[in-house]
C-alpha cells in the first residue's frame, strides 16, 4: 500500500513554506515504512487518484491566484469537489483554502469563484483594516475520538472568511485572529477535507494532525490500518514552545 | 525637472539645524543619529536633497535590490577609494531619502559646499522613485528582486514597476545597470534609456533545478514558463521565453570561469567594455560573484578602470556582520548573516563545497527586524546537506548546535531533514559559549544567525573580549 501526496500547484502556491506539510507527512511515512510518492499536479494537469490519497492546496500571491481560478473550474473543481464527497483527504491552507470555498473577492473587487468544497466565502480586506498576522493557537476538536486538542501556525491573511450554515469551523482561535478576527473560528472541515489559515509549518509542530491526515487517507484502503507510534519528543518542545509564548503574550 | 529659485539663507538654516541635531542625538546615547539630521534638514527645506546633490562634480549611484545592496556599496565605495574619487555614503539601514539626505548634508559645509565628488547610495526598493526624483542620479544598479518580506511590498512585479518609474529621472547618457540573470530585472531594461546588464556564464555552477523558492520563473512579459539553460541560485540564471522573443539579454559585464573555493574566496574572469581581468575576492560563494559584478559596472559606468577595479576587490573585506571573521582564543568564529532561504541556501551550497564547516551554530530569532514567521525555514533546502553527508563530503562533522527565540523550530527543521542535531539551547549566550567550548582549539565554529541573533552574538563575543565593537568599524 503506498500513499500519495497530490500537492496542488505546487510551483505555483508554494507561498510561506508549504513544503513544511509535505516534507513532514513524506517523513512520518518513510520513519515508518510506509511508502509514499509526492506527485505535482500543475497548471492544466489531471488529478489521478490512487486509491491511497492525500490531496495539499497551499497559499499562493494574489497574481498566481487569478490564474489558478480557470483551471479550477474546469474538470479539475469537479473532480475535487467529487473527492471530497467521497470521504478522500484535502488539506487547504491560506489560499488554497478560500479557493476550496464559493468565491474569494480581491481587493480589487473581483469575485473569484472557488470550488466550493466549502460552504463558505471570503471578502477582502477593507481600506481601515490591517492584515491579520501573527501566531495562532487554535482548539480543535477532532470528530474521530471528540477529544480537544490544541494546533500552532502563524497566520498572514488580508481576506476574511465567513462560514455558511453547511460547514463547521476547524476549531477555534484561542489566541489570534483566524477567520475573520471577529467570531472566533478557526478554518473549516467537511468530511474529510480542512481548511486552514495556519501556514506553512502547520504540520511539522502539529504532528498528531499529520498522523490523522495519513490515517485517513490509508484507512480508505485498510480500514484496520494502524499507525506505529514515533518519537514526537522535538516536535513536542516546540509546540510548547510556540504554545507557552502565545499563552503569555 | 523645474525647481524653485535657490534659496541659500535657507539651505544654509538647512545644514546647520541638520548639525545640530546629530550633535544632539550623539549627546543623548541615541544610536548613530544617521536618519534624524535628515529628517530635520528636509524639514526646513525641502529641497535641500535637490540642491545639494546638484552640487557633487560626478553625481551619484544608487544600489538597490533585495539582497546584497550594502556589500555591493561598500565593493564600489573601496573601488572609489582606490581610483581616488572622493565619494559620500549613506550608512547602512539608513536606505531611504532621509538617510541619503542625512549623508549628503553631513557632507557639506555650512554654506552647502559638498566635501565629496560623488554620491553613493544604497536604496530601499520602494523609495527609489523618491530618491531618484530628487537626487541627481548618473547611475541606478538593480540587483536582484526576491521574494524578502512580502508583507512590506506586496508582489515582486509590483516592486518591478516601482524601480522602473524612476527611470526618467535619470539623465539620456545615464546607466541602468541591472542583473541580465534575474528574469525580472533583466525585464525592466525595455523602460530603460541605457540599460547596461551584467551576468554569470559558468555551466560548472548549474544547479540543474529551480529552487522550490524561486520567485519569478514565469516570464515577466508572457507569463510562459521560462525555460533554463542554467539556473545558478533561485530563480537566477541563464534563460529564454519559449513563448516570446524576451531572453536574457546580451552582456556588458560578465563573470566567468567562476572557481568557489569554500569559505575562503572565489576567483572568477571578469570581462568588461574596457577588457578583461582576473578577479581574486575573499567573500566566499556565488553571491558575492554577483555583488561584485554590479559593484565593478557600476564603477566602470563611473568611468573607473579595470585596473583599480580588480585591485579593490581583491582587498575587500567584507561589510560588517554579512560575513565576518572573528578571533575566538586559540579558535575562530566565523559568522555568516542569514536574510531568507536563498542566502541561506548558498551558505549551505558553500560549506557542501568545503569541508572546512564541522562546528555549526544555526541562530534563529523571530523578532520583527527577522521576520515573526519562520515558515521560511521549510523553504531552506537542507536535504542537499543532508546528502552531502550522506556522499561523506562533510567528513568530521559534529552534529548541529541550534539557538535563538525559535532553537525548536530549527531543531525539528533538521530532523525532517534526517541531519543530527545537538544541543538545543534558547539563550543565545550560553549556546554560543558551549559551542565555542565544544569546537577544538585551532578550528572554526561556523556560526548562523538571523540579523537579530547576530546582533546579541556579536555582543556576547565583545562582552568575552573577542572582538571590537562593530561601531568601530
Amino acid at each position: 500500500m503506498k500513499l500519495t501526496i497530490h500537492h496542488l500547484y505546487a510551483d505555483m502556491m508554494n507561498l510561506y513554506g508549504d513544503r513544511g506539510n509535505v516534507i513532514s507527512i513524506k517523513k512520518r511515512c518513510e520513519w515508518r515504512g510506509i511508502p509514499v510518492e509526492v506527485v505535482d499536479v500543475g497548471l492544466g494537469e489531471p488529478i489521478k487518484p490512487t486509491g491511497c490519497d492525500l490531496f495539499l492546496f497551499g497559499g499562493g500571491q494574489d497574481r498566481e491566484q487569478t490564474l489558478l481560478v480557470e483551471d479550477l473550474a474546469g474538470k479539475k473543481g469537479a473532480d475535487l469537489r467529487a473527492i471530497v464527497e467521497d470521504g478522500g483527504v484535502v488539506l487547504g491552507v491560506c489560499g488554497g483554502y478560500q479557493l476550496m470555498g464559493h468565491y474569494y473577492e480581491t481587493p480589487e473587487g473581483e469575485k473569484l469563484p472557488g470550488v466550493g468544497v466549502f460552504d463558505l466565502h471570503t471578502e477582502p480586506r477593507k481600506p481601515d483594516e490591517e492584515r491579520l498576522i501573527g501566531n495562532v493557537l487554535v482548539r480543535v476538536r477532532g470528530p474521530e475520538d471528540d477529544r480537544w486538542r490544541e494546533i500552532v501556525g502563524f497566520e498572514n491573511h488580508g481576506g476574511r472568511t465567513y462560514l455558511g450554515a453547511g460547514v463547521e469551523p476547524l476549531g477555534e482561535a484561542v489566541v489570534g485572529f483566524g477567520n475573520n478576527g471577529k467570531d472566533g473560528t478557526e478554518g473549516a472541515r467537511r468530511l474529510n477535507a480542512y481548511g486552514t489559515y495556519l501556514h506553512g509549518s502547520l504540520l511539522p509542530k502539529n504532528p498528531w494532525l499529520t498522523d490523522q491526515l495519513m490515517l485517513n487517507a490509508l484507512r480508505r484502503v485498510d480500514d484496520a490500518f494502524e499507525l506505529e507510534p514515533l518519537d514526537d519528543a522535538a516536535e513536542r518542545v516546540a509546540f510548547e514552545s510556540v504554545a507557552n509564548r502565545v499563552r503569555h503574550g | 525637472m523645474v525647481s524653485k529659485p535657490f534659496d541659500s539663507a535657507r539651505l544654509f538654516a538647512a545644514v546647520a539645524a541638520a548639525r545640530m541635531a546629530r550633535l544632539a542625538s550623539r549627546t543623548l546615547g541615541r544610536g548613530g543619529g544617521s536618519t534624524v539630521p535628515g529628517v530635520v534638514a528636509r524639514r526646513v527645506d525641502p529641497g535641500v536633497l535637490t540642491e545639494l546633490s546638484r552640487r557633487l562634480p560626478l553625481g551619484s549611484a544608487a544600489i538597490t535590490g533585495t539582497n546584497g545592496k550594502t556589500t555591493t556599496t561598500r565593493m564600489i565605495s573601496r573601488i572609489l577609494q582606490t581610483a581616488g574619487v572622493r565619494a559620500v555614503n549613506n550608512s547602512t539601514g539608513a536606505n531611504l531619502v532621509t538617510g541619503v539626505t542625512a549623508a549628503l548634508v553631513l557632507d557639506s559645509d555650512l554654506f552647502g559646499e559638498p566635501a565629496s565628488e560623488m554620491g553613493l547610495f544604497e536604496v530601499d526598493e520602494a523609495s527609489v522613485p523618491k530618491v531618484a526624483a530628487e537626487a541627481d542620479l548618473q547611475i541606478l544598479a538593480v540587483l536582484n528582486l526576491f521574494r524578502d518580506q512580502l508583507d512590506r511590498y506586496g508582489e515582486l512585479a509590483y516592486t518591478g514597476k516601482v524601480i522602473s518609474s524612476a527611470f526618467e529621472d535619470l539623465p539620456e547618457n545615464g546607466s541602468v545597470v541591472l542583473n541580465a540573470d534575474d528574469p525580472l530585472v533583466a525585464s525592466l531594461g525595455r523602460s530603460a534609456g541605457k540599460p547596461v546588464y551584467y551576468g554569470v556564464d559558468e555551466p560548472a555552477l548549474d544547479t540543474g533545478r529551480l529552487q522550490h523558492i524561486a520567485d519569478s520563473k514565469d516570464c515577466p512579459l508572457c507569463g510562459t514558463a521560462l525555460h533554463y539553460d542554467a539556473v545558478y541560485m533561485g530563480h537566477v540564471g541563464v534563460y529564454d521565453c519559449p513563448g516570446c522573443p524576451f531572453g536574457r539579454p546580451v552582456l556588458a559585464y560578465r563573470a566567468s570561469r567562476v572557481r568557489l573555493d569554500g569559505a575562503r574566496g572565489v576567483d572568477f574572469v571578469l570581462q568588461a567594455p574596457g577588457g578583461e581581468t582576473e578577479v581574486r575576492l575573499n567573500l566566499p560563494g556565488l553571491y558575492n560573484v554577483y555583488n561584485a559584478l554590479a559593484a565593478a559596472a557600476v564603477a566602470a559606468e563611473a568611468g573607473v578602470g579595470l585596473e583599480h577595479i580588480s585591485r579593490a576587490l581583491r582587498e575587500f573585506g567584507g561589510a560588517f556582520g554579512r560575513v565576518e571573521r572573528v578571533k575566538a582564543g586559540d579558535r575562530e568564529a566565523f559568522l555568516l548573516l542569514i536574510k531568507n532561504p536563498v542566502g541561506f541556501n548558498e551558505i549551505l551550497r558553500t560549506f557542501v563545497a568545503s569541508d572546512d564547516a564541522r562546528h555549526v551554530l544555526i541562530a534563529i530569532n523571530d523578532n520583527h527586524a527577522d521576520g515573526r514567521d519562520v515558515s521560511w525555514l521549510w523553504d531552506v533546502d537542507f536535504e542537499m546537506l543532508a546528502d552531502a553527508r550522506l556522499e561523506g563530503r562533510t567528513k568530521g562533522a559534529s552534529p548541529f548546535t541550534v539557538t535563538g527565540t525559535r532553537a525548536e523550530d530549527m531543531a525539528v527543521r533538521l530532523k525532517y531533514a534526517d541531519l543530527p542535531v545537538g544541543a538545543v539551547i534558547p539563550d543565545l549566550e550560553e549556546a554560543l559559549k558551549t559551542a565555542l567550548e565544544a569546537t577544538p582549539p585551532g578550528e572554526t565554529l561556523y556560526v548562523l544567525p538571523t540579523y537579530t541573533a547576530m546582533l546579541e552574538i556579536r555582543k556576547t563575543l565583545s562582552e568575552l573580549g573577542y572582538t571590537h565593537p562593530f561601531w568601530e568599524d
